[in-house]
């Protein structure tokens, strides 16, 4: 059985049809996709799967990886910073570094490819190859851009402006460029292990195992313990609704190896929830799928109160659930939830409170919800529509300035 | 006597779309008023009909971009319900549609409207989408096939024969009716099937209603014939 026939019964009905005859388009097409990580993250994860998802459609499709050593990394790591708008110092010395192993790939590099789509800051500058392949190049930036540190971006944006056009995750991560700039959302796998259907012993066993009592209503974040994703403006709305509504908190995520402040966070949200046993708090390892699957499906709302946000993807995993889902109005979430028919949008404590309680009060309205949340994502965020807009990009690039194009 | 066969067969077509992104980006009405007095019509389709379409699935539906932001981000709801009135899939052309929304607005704003600015991170972000046209394969010749052919085509596909359709000559008619009135004579069955309007059913809907339309039509043709 091919691959994409397995998604057949999850997406919209024909859209899989739409797939081939694109694919049919691009028959023989190389394309090749370059990033700065093998494994790890939500780049390596999508690329892993949408890669063989080219190569059935009969495209040649490779994936390659640049090398560099740990000056280049800890280089990158502060331009990524920087691009979310931290206040990096990044000297001139840095970027040397960053141009020098661009360059010692370079030379290993052919670069040959009908297409060569660029993901992230890291790999930008291979673009400095064009003028030699005059083949067609995309730059797919997956990070939130809308308040780079100008001192980064001055430095990456004659780059970025040597592409034929860029691919954004949001409306509002786009910057002034002289090229095109696509707006291509991210998706998540409706079979991978985070997002798969459950069976009612599986999730009893992982709810066991984790000892998550199911005596009241559930209201979940699954969030890394990070200041941006607000967990304790989450407890305190919970506090809010307490007198009203009786329900339990859980406050489920990890901490990334690269952010020494995800354990001080983790430590004050412990602090917060003191002895109430209505909160619970988990640290969780990145490998917890399954377990974060039926967190999300046992739970009756599930919160992501972002202050800022890259895409989202816990909002579309959870919505994808069928889940009501109450989220802070940043990055890519308002592309997700249309607010008060596909979840809600919020940007404080006390409306985050107000429509928990609301949605805890009134099961069928927020059930209506829920239903409407994974319609959309069905229609939208599913990686077979990523796949679908990444054709299209493909064929649009072919024929540039043109709005309507005639296959 | 056999079913009518079309003296040109239909062709089903996939209507796909991708977005990109202008760099404009409104904060309250007036700001969406000075963009859309410029932008291309590839924007203001991107925020009707594309936007309809992408949320069909939802009950009950948004209407129109402008709609939906004005009334739930701005808060205004009296503009946001006339707007949402605004009959997209009316509309013959898209500068007609673009007008509709201008006037409305001016009005409005004229009238001492209030200029509500929209919380950080609900601005709206104005796109244009770039439309392919691309042919399924699946080509029919009478009403059974059509009604076999229907079965098989993607949302999008009929979206753009029913809808969109009206934006290009002849203008105002869906193509099933078109090809129903000039192919096959079917002037009734044209006729029900441009009565069908998009904001009582989801898309799925509307494609069981033109089927039982087109069934209930050929098993009329059947009877007559015995």
């Amino acid at each position: 059985m091919l691959i994409l026939e397995k998604y057949r019964d999850l997406v919209p009905p024909n859209s899989l049809d739409e797939i081939y005859l694109l694919g049919k388009r691009l028959e023989g097409k190389s394309i090749l996709h370059v990033n700065a990580t093998a494994v790890g993250g939500g780049v390596a994860e999508i690329l892993s799967r949408l890669v063989p998802l080219l190569v059935e459609l009969g495209m040649t499709a490779r994936w390659d990886v640049i090398k560099g050593g740990e000056d280049f990394y800890s280089v990158t790591k502060k331009f990524h910073n920087a691009l979310h708008g931290g206040a990096e110092e990044v000297t001139p010395k840095d970027f040397a570094v960053y141009t020098d192993t661009l360059d010692m790939n370079l030379t290993q590099m052919t670069l040959d490819q009908d297409i060569i789509f660029i993901h992230d800051p890291q790999p930008v500058a291979l673009v400095k190859k064009r003028r030699q392949t005059k083949n067609t190049w995309i730059w797919r930036c997956h990070i939130d851009l809308s308040h780079p540190n100008l001192n980064v971006w001055d430095f990456l944006k004659p780059y970025v402006e040597q592409y034929d056009a860029s691919v954004a995750s949001a409306p509002s991560f786009a910057q002034k460029l002289s090229i095109p700039q696509v707006l291509i959302a991210p998706s998540i796998d409706p079979l991978s292990e985070k997002n798969r259907d459950m069976t009612a012993a599986e999730i009893n066993s992982v709810l066991e195992k984790l000892n998550i009592p199911t005596d009241k209503p559930l209201v979940t974040q699954v969030s890394r313990f990070d200041r941006l994703k607000d967990p304790l403006g989450v407890i305190e709305a919970f506090e809010k609704i307490k007198p009203y509504v009786d329900a339990r908190l859980l406050l489920a995520g990890g901490t990334a190896d690269d952010d020494p402040e995800g354990a001080q966070v983790l430590s004050e949200v412990r602090e917060r929830a003191g002895h109430d046993s209505d909160i619970l708090v988990m640290c969780l390892p990145p490998t917890s799928h399954l377990e974060i699957n039926a967190i999300q499906r046992v739970s009756t709302v599930v919160i992501q109160k972002s202050l800022r946000e890259g895409f989202g993807l816990t909002v579309t995993e959870a919505l994808w659930k069928g889940k009501p889902v109450i989220a802070g109005a940043a990055g890519g979430i308002p592309l997700q939830i249309t607010h008060k028919y596909s979840g809600i949008l919020t940007h404080s404590v006390e409306g985050t409170a107000y429509w928990l309680k609301q949605l805890l009060s009134e099961p069928a309205y927020a059930k209506k919800m829920g239903e409407n949340g994974r319609e959309h994502v069905r229609h939208n965020f599913l990686i077979t529509r990523q796949l679908r807009d990444y054709m299209l990009l493909f064929l649009a690039v072919q024929q540039p300035g043109q709005e309507m194009i005639r296959l | 006597m056999m079913i009518p066969q079309a003296k040109e067969p239909f062709q089903f077509y996939s209507r796909l779309s991708l977005m990109v992104m202008t760099g404009l980006c409104a904060r309250n009405l007036q700001e969406l008023l000075d963009h859309l007095c410029k932008v291309p019509e590839s924007v203001i389709y991107q925020h009707t009909h594309q936007f309809l379409e992408q949320h069909q699935h939802l009950v009950p539906e948004p209407p129109n971009d402008f709609a939906y932001w004005v009334t739930h981000i701005l808060q205004d709801e009296r503009l946001g319900e006339k707007m949402a009135a605004i009959d997209t899939v009316r509309f013959n052309s898209l500068e007609a549609l673009r007008q509709a929304f201008i006037s409305m607005m001016e009005l409005y704003l004229k009238a001492g409207g209030m200029l509500r600015q929209a919380p950080e991170g609900k601005e709206l972000y104005l796109m244009r989408a770039i439309r392919f046209s691309i042919p399924t394969g699946i080509i029919v010749h009478d009403l059974n096939q059509f009604v076999d052919g229907l079965k098989k085509v993607s949302s999008s596909c009929l979206y753009l024969h029913m809808f969109e359709a009206k934006l290009r000559p002849p203008l105002g008619i869906n193509d099933f009716s078109d090809w129903f009135e000039t192919q096959l004579g079917e002037t009734d069955l044209a006729k029900k099937v441009a009565g069908l309007d998009p904001y009582t059913q989801t898309l799925e809907g509307l494609r069981k209603r033109i089927i039982r339309f087109v069934e209930r039509r050929v098993e009329k043709l059947h009877r007559v014939d015995s």
